[in-house]
Order: C-alpha cells, then sequence, then structure tokens
C-alpha cells in the first residue's frame, strides 16, 4: 500500500463515517415529519434562524446543540467505568460497519483504480454482521452499568432481542451468500450485475433479513429495549451527549442494515442498463448516488413500518425471531442450497 | 342498553402470516403521507388537522371548562352572595371571599372580595357545580391565563367579571 492510497483509505473512511453521520442526523427529521405527515399532523416546525424554518430541518441541529450542552448527570449508584464506556462501544460498532459497506465499485481516474469502499475486505459481509452483533455489549453494558433496575431489565430485554434476531439475521443471508458464492460486497454486487439482483432470486429473505434487520436497530415495532414511553429502558441513567449517543446509534445501525440490504438484494451501486465502472467519474459519482438513493429508500420504508406498527410483545418478539424468522430462514437456506446444486 | 357487543374478528392463516396485515396497514399510512403530501404541496389547509395556536386562535370545545367568569345581576350587581359554598369545596383551596353586608336587604350578603389563584386551580369545575346562585360560570373561552409570576396567576373580583382587564403586575418584554 503506497502512500496515496493510505490517504484515500483515511478519506473514504471518514467520509462513511460523515455519510452515516449526517443521514442519522437527516433521519431525526425524517422521523418527525414522516410521522407527521402521515398522521395528519405538520410536525416540529418551530426552530428558526433568523426566522426561516425551511420545513423544520433546524431541529436536528437544535437537539444536537441541546445534547452537547446539556448536563451530563452521572448518578451515584453507576458502575464506573463501563457506564462511560457503553455508549461509546455501541456507537463504535455502528460506526466500524458505515466504514465497511460498499458505497461504490471501483472506477478508472487519472490513470489509477480507486475503490470507492472504505474499508476493503475480502470477509466484508461477516464483518459488518460482527461489528453490528458488538452493538449488543453496548446495550448490555450500558443496562448493568445503570445500578438500576429498570435500566437492567431493559438491558436485559435487549439483550435478548438481539440475540434473537442476529441469528436470523446472518442465517437469512445464508441462501443468498451461498448463491454470490463469496463474503465480499464488491463480488456480490458483480454477481448481481451479472445475473439479476439478490431480492429476484431470494425475495423471502429479502423480507426476514429486513424484519430481523428492525429487531436488530431496536426500532418499533421491536423497541423493547427501550420503550420509551412506557416501560423504562437500558438507558434510563444516561443523559446528555451520552444518551445522544445510544439516539443516533440506533440511526447508524438502522442506515447499515439498509446499506447491507441495498448491497446484498438491490445490487448495491448498480445502475440497471448502464455499466459504471467505465464510466470514469461521473460513474464513481452516479455510484455514490445509487447506493445513496437505495439506502434512503429503504430507510424510508423502515421509518414507514415503525410509524405503522404497534409494538410487539415480548414473548411474540421472541417468538418471532426464534420460531418463525430462524426455522423460515434456514428452510429458505436449503431450499436455495437444493436449488444451487441441482442447478449446476 | 346502547352496548354494543362487536364479534372479535376471526383468526385466519392470512391474518396469521401477519405480512397482508402488515401491507394493509403500511396501505393506509403510504395512502395519507402521500395525500396529505399533495395537499400541502398545494398549500391547501386541509393537509393537517393541526392548529399553529398562538397565531392561529385556539378552537375549543361547547363545553370547554376555560377561566372563571362572574356573572352579574341585572343591575349590573354580581350575583355572588358570598356564600363560601364554592371555596369549601374548592379541592385546590384556590378561592378566597371575604363577605360583607349588601345595600339589599333581601340579598343580605355578598362578596367584598373574591379571589382565585389560578395558578392552582385544576379546572374541576366543582366551583360552578355548587354556586346556588349561578353566579360563577367557567366558559371565559379564555386559556392565555399563564403569567410570569404567581401573583399575577391571582384573578380579583372586578377582572373576574370582567370590569377590568387582566395586566401584568410588572412591566415584561411584549411577546
Ligand atoms: S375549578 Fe375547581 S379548583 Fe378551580 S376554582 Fe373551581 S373548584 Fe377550585
Ligand atoms: S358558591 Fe356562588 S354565591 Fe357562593 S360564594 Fe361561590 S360564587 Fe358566590
Amino acid at each position: 500500500m503506497n502512500f496515496v492510497d493510505a490517504i484515500w483509505t483515511v478519506v473514504k473512511v471518514a467520509a462513511g463515517v460523515a455519510f452515516g453521520m449526517n443521514i442519522a442526523g437527516l433521519l431525526g427529521w425524517v422521523e418527525r415529519k414522516q410521522s407527521a405527515v402521515m398522521q395528519d399532523r405538520i410536525g416540529a416546525n418551530r426552530a428558526d434562524i433568523f426566522g426561516f424554518r425551511i420545513l423544520g430541518l433546524f431541529h436536528p441541529l437544535a437537539d444536537a446543540i441541546k445534547m452537547l450542552t446539556k448536563e451530563d448527570f452521572v448518578s451515584s449508584s453507576v458502575v464506573q467505568p463501563l457506564h462511560t464506556i457503553a455508549p461509546v462501544i455501541a456507537m463504535g460498532g455502528g460506526l466500524f460497519c458505515l466504514a465497511a459497506l460498499p458505497y461504490g465499485g471501483t472506477i478508472q481516474f487519472l490513470g489509477r483504480a480507486w475503490s470507492l469502499q472504505p474499508l476493503e475486505c475480502s470477509c466484508g459481509v461477516p464483518l459488518v454482521l460482527a461489528a453490528l452483533a458488538f452493538g449488543v455489549h453496548g446495550v448490555m453494558m450500558a443496562g448493568y452499568a445503570s445500578g438500576s433496575n429498570y435500566g437492567m431489565l431493559g438491558g436485559l430485554r435487549g439483550a435478548a432481542q438481539m440475540v434473537a434476531s442476529e441469528v436470523c439475521l446472518a442465517s437469512s443471508l445464508a441462501g443468498l451468500l451461498f448463491l454470490y458464492g463469496t463474503l465480499d460486497f464488491q463480488q456480490a454486487v458483480a454477481w448481481q450485475s451479472a445475473h439479476a439482483w439478490g431480492i429476484v432470486f431470494q425475495p423471502l429473505a429479502f423480507i426476514l433479513f429486513l424484519t430481523a434487520g428492525a429487531a436488530v436497530t431496536k426500532r418499533t415495532p421491536f423497541d423493547l429495549p427501550e420503550g420509551e414511553s412506557e416501560i423504562v429502558g437500558f438507558h434510563v441513567e444516561y443523559s446528555g451527549m451520552k444518551f445522544g449517543m445510544f439516539l443516533i446509534t440506533d440511526f447508524m445501525e438502522s442506515i447499515v442494515i439498509c446499506g447491507v440490504t441495498a448491497a446484498l438484494f438491490l445490487g448495491g451501486w448498480l445502475i440497471p442498463g448502464l455499466d459504471l465502472p467505465s464510466m470514469g467519474l461521473l460513474g464513481g459519482v452516479l455510484m455514490l448516488a445509487s447506493f445513496t438513493v437505495k439506502v434512503l429508500a429503504l430507510l424510508f420504508l423502515l421509518m414507514q413500518i415503525r410509524w405503522t406498527l404497534p409494538r410487539f410483545r415480548f414473548d411474540q418478539l421472541l417468538d418471532l425471531g426464534w420460531k418463525n424468522l430462524l426455522p423460515l430462514s434456514l428452510l429458505n437456506f436449503l431450499v436455495t442450497a437444493w436449488g444451487i446444486y441441482l442447478w449446476r | 342498553m346502547t352496548v354494543k357487543a362487536v364479534e372479535r374478528p376471526k383468526r385466519t392463516l392470512a391474518t396469521q402470516i401477519y405480512l397482508i396485515e402488515v401491507w394493509k396497514g403500511l396501505a393506509i399510512t403510504f395512502r395519507h403521507l402521500f395525500v396529505n403530501l399533495y395537499r400541502h404541496l398545494l398549500r391547501r389547509p386541509d393537509a393537517s388537522v393541526t392548529i399553529q395556536y398562538p397565531e392561529d386562535p385556539a378552537v375549543l370545545g361547547r363545553r370547554a371548562r376555560t377561566r372563571h367568569r362572574l356573572l352579574k345581576r341585572d343591575d349590573g350587581a354580581p350575583r355572588c352572595t358570598a356564600c363560601l359554598l364554592c371555596e369549601t369545596i374548592c379541592p385546590a383551596k384556590c378561592i378566597r371571599i371575604t363577605a360583607e353586608n349588601a345595600p339589599d336587604a333581601m340579598i343580605e350578603k355578598r362578596a367584598k372580595t373574591f379571589q382565585i389563584d389560578l395558578g392552582m386551580c385544576v379546572y374541576c369545575g366543582y366551583c360552578v357545580e355548587a354556586c346556588p346562585v349561578d353566579a360563577i360560570h367557567m366558559d371565559a373561552d379564555d386559556v392565555d391565563t399563564s403569567r410570569y409570576s404567581r401573583k399575577d396567576m391571582i384573578w380579583d373580583m372586578a377582572e373576574l367579571m370582567g370590569d377590568k382587564p387582566k395586566r401584568p403586575s410588572a412591566p415584561v418584554a411584549d411577546r
């Protein structure tokens, strides 16, 4: 790896993280506005700068300022340093995933090849899943370190739920990866470029993956770990930016889930009918745009689901994970494996 | 009987699969989302039911319990006979009445001062129920009762009868 490569990787990682952080901020706005409009309301629109409101787009900014300047109250019952580390761990997993997503392929520009994926790795898919699974440590740690029974119970709920759905998350991808014959995002996209988008071959896995993904990211209808309005959650003893980090983590994990879905099921950065890698700089821009649009569309769908369905009961959630999603994804894998065996 | 028995929806395979029901729910919310967005684009007022309260006036129900009002007799004298029933029943103990002799011998007694501390009032409406001479109502249709000091939350008799407008005690910046 020469000097230019090193700098380029740093730039890409920074850009990937910035992508996630900005979209996470934007999601705070989308969440408010989308839920408001579909419920015949207007939504938050009062934050203004010099009288300009721009559809309430300043609210995420106001949120950030509030989170950063709020008193970081730490109760005397917490277990240090776990209490401080927990949000960092939860967020670290999400940030790492953001840097491993395939935002684009490889383009030729200025006489050399530029890869648009920040962290290239021949086992990108399991790497992302593992980093995503790492988030459960943050949740459990936060619950335990709170020194409060409510936090503890929330952490336990979170752990049980995330393990249940994490298993389905990985196993629902098994058939697809078997089909692609690779664990690398770029090769998976290349396979889809040569054949067709993954969702065509694995529609069931798409639904399973999105469902398990929504459960992993702890968003409604699976938001039992936090239960914002009724049951108190694992971050009950957190305030200020530490709480904000848990909040952003949820959004970032949603972005990661949508990114993986887009890469493996919706053709990643592909645009049907265009040969992007041969188009130089323009191709690169189009790759990024295509991937971003797909991720945003999936986020929009997840957001809509979040505001449509009521929360599951906890036993229903575990039943869904262990008794429905997991058998279905294993069945999907078996059928796919036999199909590939007979097809070859 | 006004009880209407509603049959519990049957569980069928279609509802058990759940995905179909999810899709139906999504269809409703998506329809609302896009229809409302379209109306917002055309700046139609039916795009949302939100009342932008301080700019637009609040829309109150006909039977809403709002700020108290003391009623007058035909000759302009206060109806209140200072029987203290409202002061007695008030669960928030926020009514203060002092009585005096009324010039009219048939009325005998009337309120000299009458104060309600709206900062403590729970808007239960018991005072209205208790009044034997229908002297107090909660229908001023005024909900902007908050002030910058506790003292300003106390309304006296003239203000409750509408003879004197309620003004803040100390000058505060006009908002
Ligand atoms: S409404 Fe209830 S609380 Fe308020 S003054 Fe009347 S009796 Fe007291
Ligand atoms: S109950 Fe009616 S008449 Fe009696 S003191 Fe109160 S307002 Fe006056």
